[in-house]
Parts: structure tokens; C-alpha cells; sequence
């Protein structure tokens, strides 16, 4: 189990031209949880989306000791736990438990052992009793919980989030702040959510325009207003 | 805002309730086919299927009043068959004074009635069985009987974002309500041609987002190992009482079959 | 009930028929039929789409479903509204649509009772394959011809969009025909005229969600036109339409009381329009078979059994398209 996060002169150019990604470095060490901020249009999602071999781009990526390349992205995005940032987008199966089943169902996992995995990462998550519910008549603070649980079900070395506060009211972002806590995985969220960046990540990455501009730990970024200033960034 | 389609499916504990899904599915299917196939004017054997749909409603709590309710919607196409007592040709009813002298045979009104009575009750057998089995139920059930799997998914997909998407589609309509103000004097509304195409360009650009939405969860598909092969957990065994079931309703049916067409 | 409501006001007379008004053996050649169709669709668009098949129909389909919500007032009380077979064809291909609208129909019919269960094979013939065959392939045969100017576009998809619904509207007469529920010739004109109407709706509707789409992301349209499978389609919207007069009039032909001929004597000018025919009909059945309904479901089945051998044969040879990403 590596837990890591290497990546190394990404690059990566949209069909119709537009430089997404510049020669972009980062690490995310065994444990971490790592806050990427900046601007929209900055490239987050986009480098969200080269972490499990969604998006290919040029440069390189390592993720769980494995390096990125056709051959293992089965085991890459089993090892990788992407939420998106639209729970909609994420939750479609007719019923809470075919969605968090869905997973280790894929990866081939008897049934017994799917469904133990499925209500124990609803249990994490703290949606235990959403098990038989429909997604389509939940609140938005719920999806995002259950979705964070139809990843966890894979077993993931690390979690990936874009944006998982976006949306909600302050009592579901409280319940989710506190679940990313109380989760002890190595973790790396895309967010304009400066407060909880404050509170829950060690260190802090700003991207702008495909660009990683600094890296470094939260404490000290953020006391410096003027690289703030120059990124849009403020204490929301 | 949410546009909530009624969940038909009613809760309960009732013998009806606990059959598997297939079996229910299977038995919905062979009461529409024997209705179909009993010949025109065999009233008893209409009224027997009557009774029967009558005891599952009340057996498992759904109700004979919610059934009739709603198997009041099919009315409509029977325009489709109102020919029928003016142009089959047999004994003649009565004559009316229209037409050059329409009459109104007595197969006709038999076939009308005939047809109408079929329609109904088939009807109201394909109402009990959403009442009484979850939608995903039903999926699960049609992948379970070897409908091909693809097919089960993307009905299975579609049922799921319906909702979405139709509040998409509620969203656009109350939009283009509040703009579509009156002033005085004017004439509103545009022309039919603009009014169409205004909503030709509601549906063109939702189809564009659903696109767009269908990228997003194929990403999110990868993103847990998507391979373009559906699997689901198994959701019902077979138990005895369904082969029971099965087996009684089955001979029932054809029991009325035979007294249909041996007499 | 707030489905049912918002369905019963804004739906249009629609063609689902409901279980009861097709005789046991239409509906029965209807789903054969159906099985066939959507069994091929799905080794089609298995080539054409590839993982992409399962994600992209399902939310097309939830998509052509909420979008038969948007309507349009056209006068006195009525709406326009959208079948939407035809735009699912032109944007999705033919067979991509098939499954697309199997999907709409079937779930209509499963759970709000919109359509049959035994009839549910012809309404996905009619609103599923005949409308979406129709309207692909005279839109792409306009288009041909007017090439890729923007008035072209127009006119193409509003005579697709139109002869798509005339021609599901035929296809359900004529099963009703066949099946003894409502003389020819008094539902043909009847379903005719009527969805000359709504076909105006369809066609506006249509029309508009293709300028925009082709103004906006025209890279879809070709997807569209490139998604293979025409002539397949082309042969058993053929074959279909064919096979189903065929129905019709060795039905009618084969002396059953409620044949064209009888019903004709009844009702005017029309039969007087339809004299010529029956001169030719005593001919048009099949010789040895005595039952009239038997007569007119082995018209059916061997005319499109023989047409659907050619198109899978046609079928087979495109399938040497490349897989696409």
C-alpha cells in the first residue's frame, strides 16, 4: 500500500487547443490531505481527472506506486477514489446500495463480500439507513455523502473531492468537514472553500491558469495576502 | 424544486407483495394475454378476470378504489373502436336517423364492449403490479427473465435521471412563463412558428446539457471501473409460495380458456 | 398525482395503443418484430458506441421523455408537442434511436400504463422504429440534396420531422385494421388527418432543437449522419410498410365481416373511391389459407421476415465500421 501521489511535468491540451495543464508537479504524501485552490478555469478538475487515467495528458503520473499507462487503469481507479463535483452525475443506479455496490461489483468481488463492503461504507459515511432509499429523492448534503460512500466501497488508497462543499447549506457542510476528518486516508480536494482549507488540510497547492504557483503548508499561504490577492483568493 | 412523480409502489406485508419479482411480472403478462385471447362476448370469463384483479387489490391493501381510479385513463382510445356497432354487419339493434339510416348491430356493441372491457382490466393488472412492486424490482426482474442486459441498463439509467431531467424541463417552462408577459393593445404570443421554435430550442439545448451530463457520468462510470458490462446483486429468490403462485393463477387461466373456447 | 396530471394535460393524442384494440396475433407478429429490431440495434450500437452505449441512450431517453413535456401553444386550447423519433434518429442514428425510444415507450407502458403491455411490441414498431427510421432517412436524403446550407437543414428536418409521425400515425391504422378494431377507411383518414396536425408540432420542434444544436456543437449532427446502419433501416421501414398493406388487404380480400369491402358498402363515396381496388384484391390472398386472420399474419410475417433477411445480409456488411473511442 502506497498511499502516494506522484505527479510529475503534466501537460495536457484540450481538443480544440486550449492548454489546460502547464508542466504541472505535485506530491501527496502517505496520510496527507492536501487542499488545491485557485481560480476557475484554473485547471483543477482537469487535474482531477488525470489521476485515474480519465484524461491522458503528457508528463507523468504515479499514483499508488503504479505508474499511469493502459494496462493498469482497472487497478489505478480501484486504488483512486474520484468523487466529482455533481453528486447527480455520480449516483445512477435505481437504489443507494446498487450504487455503492456498483464498485466492487465491477471489480469482479463475490456478493457477500460487496455487500459487507457497501454498509460498511455507508456506515463510514454515516448513511447506514439510506441503504434500500432512491438517490433522486435525496437532499444534495446526502448525495454527497453517499457519494463519497460508493468510492470508499472500492477500498481506495487515497480519496480525490472537486469541490465537495459546493452547494451545500452550513449544517451538511459541517457533516461533511467533519467526515473528511474523521476519514484517515491520504486525501487531495479541489475547493473554493478557504475556511475548511483552513481547518482540515496541512498543505495547499494554488493553480491558476494550468499552472501549479505555490505549494506549500496551509498556515503560511494563507497569512500571505498578497499571493491571495494575485489568485483571487480570499477567506470566504 | 422537485417535480415528484408519483411512486405508485404502496407498502406492504400481503402474500402478493412477498412474490418474487418475476413471478409477479410473469403473472401480469399471461392475465393480459388470457384477456386478449378470449373470444368477443364471453362476459363471464371478463367478469371472472375482474374478480380476480378485484381479490389481489384488496389482498394486498392497494385498494379497489384506487384501481378504478386509475384505469379510468385508458377511456380516451376508445374512440379507436366506436366504429364497431355502426359497421360490423349482424342483427340490427336500432337504426339511427342519421347518415342515410347509421345502424347499430348487436356483434357490433358486443365486439365494442368486448374490446373495451379487455382494455380495462389489462389495465388494471399492469396498475396493481407497479403498486405492489419497486421499480427497481421490476428492472431487476426483466434482467433476471434474460431480457438483454444493455437494454435493462439503459431503462434502468433512463428511470433515474427522468426525474433530473424533467425538472429540467419544469424549470424552462416556468421560465419561458415569466417572460411570456401581455401588454394592452398588443397582440402576444408571436407566431406559431416562433412559439415552436422557441420550444424546439428548449429541447435543443437540454439535449445538448443531457449530453453533456452523459459525458460526466461515463466519467464517473470509470472512475469505479466501468467496463461497459453492468453488474447487480441478486434482489429475490424463489420460494416455494411463488411456484404456488404461479401454478394456481396458471391453471385459472387456462381453465377460463377452456370454458371459453369448449363452449 | 401530479404525474398523471401534468401527462393528461399536456400529452398529445398519442399512439400508444392500449392493450385490447390488437388481436392476439398482431400483437404477437408486433412483438416478434420489436425483438428482432431492437436485438440488431443492440449489436449496432454496441460497434457504434462502444462503454458509451449504456450512459449515453439512458440519458438520451430520459431526455426524449421529459422533452414530450414541452409543449407549445398552437391554437384553441391545443399544444404542439414532441414524439421526438425522429430527432433521436437524426442526432443519435437510426439505431441508437431504436433503443433510445424502446427504452421511452417501454417505460411508459411498464409504469404509467401509457400503451399496453401486449400491444407494447407495435408501439415501439410505430412511435419507435417507424418514426425514427422515417425521419432519419428522409432527412438525410433532403439534405443530400440541399446540401449543408442552413435552409436545408430546416426544410429537411421539417419534412422528416412531419412524414415520421404520418407514418407511425398509417402503421397504427393499419394494425387496428388488421386487427379488426376499426375499419381502414375510417381509421386512416382519421389517424392521418389528425397527425397531419400534430406532425406540425413535431416538425417546429424538431426543427428548432436542430438549428441550435447545430449552431452550438454541429460536431453531434455529424455523429449522427455518420452512425451507420441507413440502409438497414431503409429496408425495413420498406419491408414493414409494405408487408402491413399486404395485411390489410388479404385480410380484407379473404371475405371477413368486417373486411374493407363490407364495411365500404356502408359508407358512401369512399367505396366508390376504393372500387378499382376490389377488382384486384380477390387475387391478393394467399391461396391455401382459408382463415382470415391467419391470412393476413402470414402476409405480415413472411413479407417482413423476407425483408429483415435483407436488411440483417445489409446490416452484416456495414458492420466493418470502425470502433469509435
Amino acid at each position: 500500500m502506497h498511499h502516494k501521489i506522484e505527479v510529475h511535468d503534466l501537460s495536457f491540451n484540450y481538443p480544440d487547443g486550449r492548454q489546460a495543464l502547464r508542466s504541472v508537479t505535485l506530491c501527496v504524501e502517505p496520510g496527507e490531505k492536501i487542499a488545491l485552490v485557485g481560480p476557475n478555469g484554473a485547471g483543477k478538475s482537469t487535474l482531477l481527472l488525470h489521476l485515474n487515467g480519465i484524461l491522458r495528458g503528457v508528463g507523468s503520473v504515479c499514483v499508488a506506486g503504479m505508474d499511469l499507462n493502459e494496462g493498469n487503469l482497472g487497478k489505478i481507479r480501484a486504488a483512486v477514489g474520484l468523487v466529482f463535483q455533481n453528486p447527480d452525475d455520480q449516483l445512477f443506479s435505481p437504489t443507494v446500495l446498487d450504487d455503492v455496490a456498483f464498485g466492487p461489483l465491477n471489480m469482479g468481488l463475490p456478493e457477500a463480500t460487496v455487500r459487507i463492503k457497501t454498509e460498511a461504507a455507508l456506515a463510514a459515511v454515516g448513511m447506514a439507513d439510506y441503504i434500500n432509499r432512491n438517490s433522486h429523492h435525496l437532499s444534495i448534503g446526502e448525495k454527497k455523502r453517499i457519494a463519497i460512500a460508493t468510492v470508499l466501497s472500492m477500498d481506495p488508497e487515497i480519496l480525490v473531492l472537486d469541490e465537495p462543499t459546493a452547494g451545500l447549506d452550513p449544517r451538511a457542510r459541517r457533516n461533511l468537514i467533519t467526515l473528511l476528518r474523521q476519514l484517515d486516508m491520504t486525501m487531495l480536494v479541489s475547493t473554493h472553500d478557504m475556511r475548511m482549507v483552513a481547518e482540515l488540510f496541512d498543505r495547499t497547492a494554488i493553480m491558476e491558469d494550468g499552472r501549479i504557483v505555490a505549494v506549500g503548508a496551509t498556515e503560511d499561504l494563507l497569512a500571505d495576502q498578497q499571493l491571495l490577492d494575485q489568485h483571487g483568493l480570499e477567506m470566504v | 424544486m422537485n417535480l415528484h412523480f408519483d411512486d405508485q409502489y404502496q407498502q406492504g406485508n400481503s402474500v402478493v407483495h412477498q412474490l418474487d419479482p418475476r413471478i409477479k411480472v410473469i403473472l401480469t403478462l399471461l392475465f393480459v394475454l388470457t384477456a386478449s385471447l378470449t373470444p368477443f362476448g364471453d362476459f363471464g370469463i371478463f367478469a371472472a378476470l375482474f374478480a380476480f384483479v378485484m381479490l389481489v387489490a384488496l389482498n394486498t391493501g392497494v385498494g379497489v378504489g384506487y384501481v378504478l381510479r386509475r384505469s379510468v385513463v385508458a377511456l380516451p382510445f376508445a374512440l379507436a373502436a366506436i366504429t364497431l356497432p355502426f359497421t360490423v354487419p349482424g342483427e340490427i339493434l336500432a337504426t339511427l336517423p342519421i347518415f342515410g339510416g347509421l345502424t347499430i348491430s348487436l356483434p357490433g356493441v358486443i365486439r365494442f364492449v368486448t374490446i373495451l372491457l379487455k382494455s380495462w382490466i389489462s389495465l388494471q393488472m399492469a396498475i396493481l403490479l407497479v403498486a405492489v412492486t419497486p421499480v427497481a424490482d421490476i428492472l431487476w426482474a426483466l434482467r433476471a427473465l434474460h431480457l438483454p442486459q444493455p437494454l435493462v441498463a439503459i431503462v434502468s439509467f433512463m428511470y433515474r435521471y427522468l426525474f433530473v431531467l424533467s425538472d429540467e424541463v419544469l424549470r424552462l417552462l416556468r421560465a419561458r412563463a415569466a417572460r411570456s408577459g401581455t401588454r394592452a393593445g398588443l397582440r402576444s404570443g408571436g407566431s406559431i412558428v416562433w412559439r415552436g421554435q422557441v420550444a424546439g430550442r428548449m429541447a435543443g439545448s437540454l439535449m445538448l446539457r443531457s449530453f453533456e451530463r452523459s459525458e460526466r457520468i461515463y466519467n464517473a462510470m470509470l472512475a469505479r471501473g466501468y467496463t461497459g458490462q453492468i453488474s447487480t446483486l441478486i434482489r429475490s429468490h424463489l420460494r416455494p409460495i411463488d411456484f404456488i403462485a404461479l401454478f394456481t393463477t396458471l391453471t385459472f387461466f387456462c381453465t377460463l380458456l377452456f370454458l371459453a373456447y369448449l363452449t | 398525482m401530479y404525474y398523471h396530471l401534468l401527462l393528461n394535460v399536456l400529452k398529445p393524442p398519442a399512439l400508444h395503443i392500449p392493450d385490447g384494440f390488437l388481436s392476439t396475433p398482431v400483437a404477437i407478429v408486433g412483438w416478434v418484430l420489436a425483438i428482432l429490431i431492437i436485438s440488431f440495434a443492440l449489436r449496432q450500437t454496441r460497434d457504434q458506441l462502444g462503454e458509451r452505449q449504456i450512459p449515453l441512450l439512458g440519458i438520451m431517453a430520459a431526455f426524449i421523455f421529459a422533452a414530450q413535456a414541452i409543449n407549445f401553444p398552437v391554437a384553441g386550447g391545443t399544444s404542439g408537442h414532441l414524439l421526438g423519433g425522429a430527432l433521436a434518429a437524426i442526432v443519435l442514428g437510426p439505431w441508437a434511436a431504436v433503443l433510445v425510444m424502446t427504452a421511452v415507450i417501454g417505460l411508459q407502458g411498464l409504469l404509467f400504463q401509457d400503451g399496453g403491455l401486449l400491444a407494447m411490441g407495435w408501439n415501439i414498431m410505430n412511435m419507435g422504429v417507424l418514426t425514427a427510421f422515417t425521419g432519419y432517412l428522409v432527412y438525410n436524403l433532403i439534405k443530400r440534396v440541399t446540401g449543408q446550407s442552413s435552409t436545408g437543414l430546416i426544410i429537411a428536418g421539417i419534412v422528416g420531422a412531419w412524414l415520421s409521425v404520418e407514418v407511425g400515425a398509417i402503421a397504427t391504422a393499419l394494425q387496428l385494421a388488421v386487427s379488426g378494431t376499426s375499419p381502414l377507411n375510417i381509421s386512416l383518414p382519421a389517424m392521418v388527418g389528425v397527425h397531419a396536425l400534430i406532425g406540425i408540432g413535431e416538425a417546429l420542434i424538431t426543427v428548432g432543437a436542430l438549428t441550435l444544436i447545430a449552431s452550438t456543437r454541429a460536431d453531434l449532427l455529424e455523429q449522427g449522419r455518420k452512425a451507420g446502419g441507413a440502409l438497414s433501416a431503409a429496408w425495413v421501414t420498406g419491408g414493414l410498410l409494405i408487408a402491413l398493406i399486404v395485411a390489410v388487404f388479404s385480410f380484407a380480400a379473404s371475405g371477413s365481416p368486417d373486411g374493407l369491402e363490407r364495411v365500404a358498402d356502408n359508407n358512401g363515396f369512399l367505396s366508390r373511391a376504393l372500387d378499382p381496388f376490389y377488382t384486384i384484391l380477390p387475387d391478393y390472398t394467399i391461396p391455401f389459407v382459408a382463415n382470415e386472420t391467419l391470412s393476413g399474419i402470414l402476409a405480415v410475417v413472411l413479407g417482413t421476415l423476407l425483408v429483415f433477411g435483407i436488411a440483417i445480409l445489409v446490416g452484416r456488411g456495414l458492420r466493418r465500421m470502425p470502433k469509435s473511442a
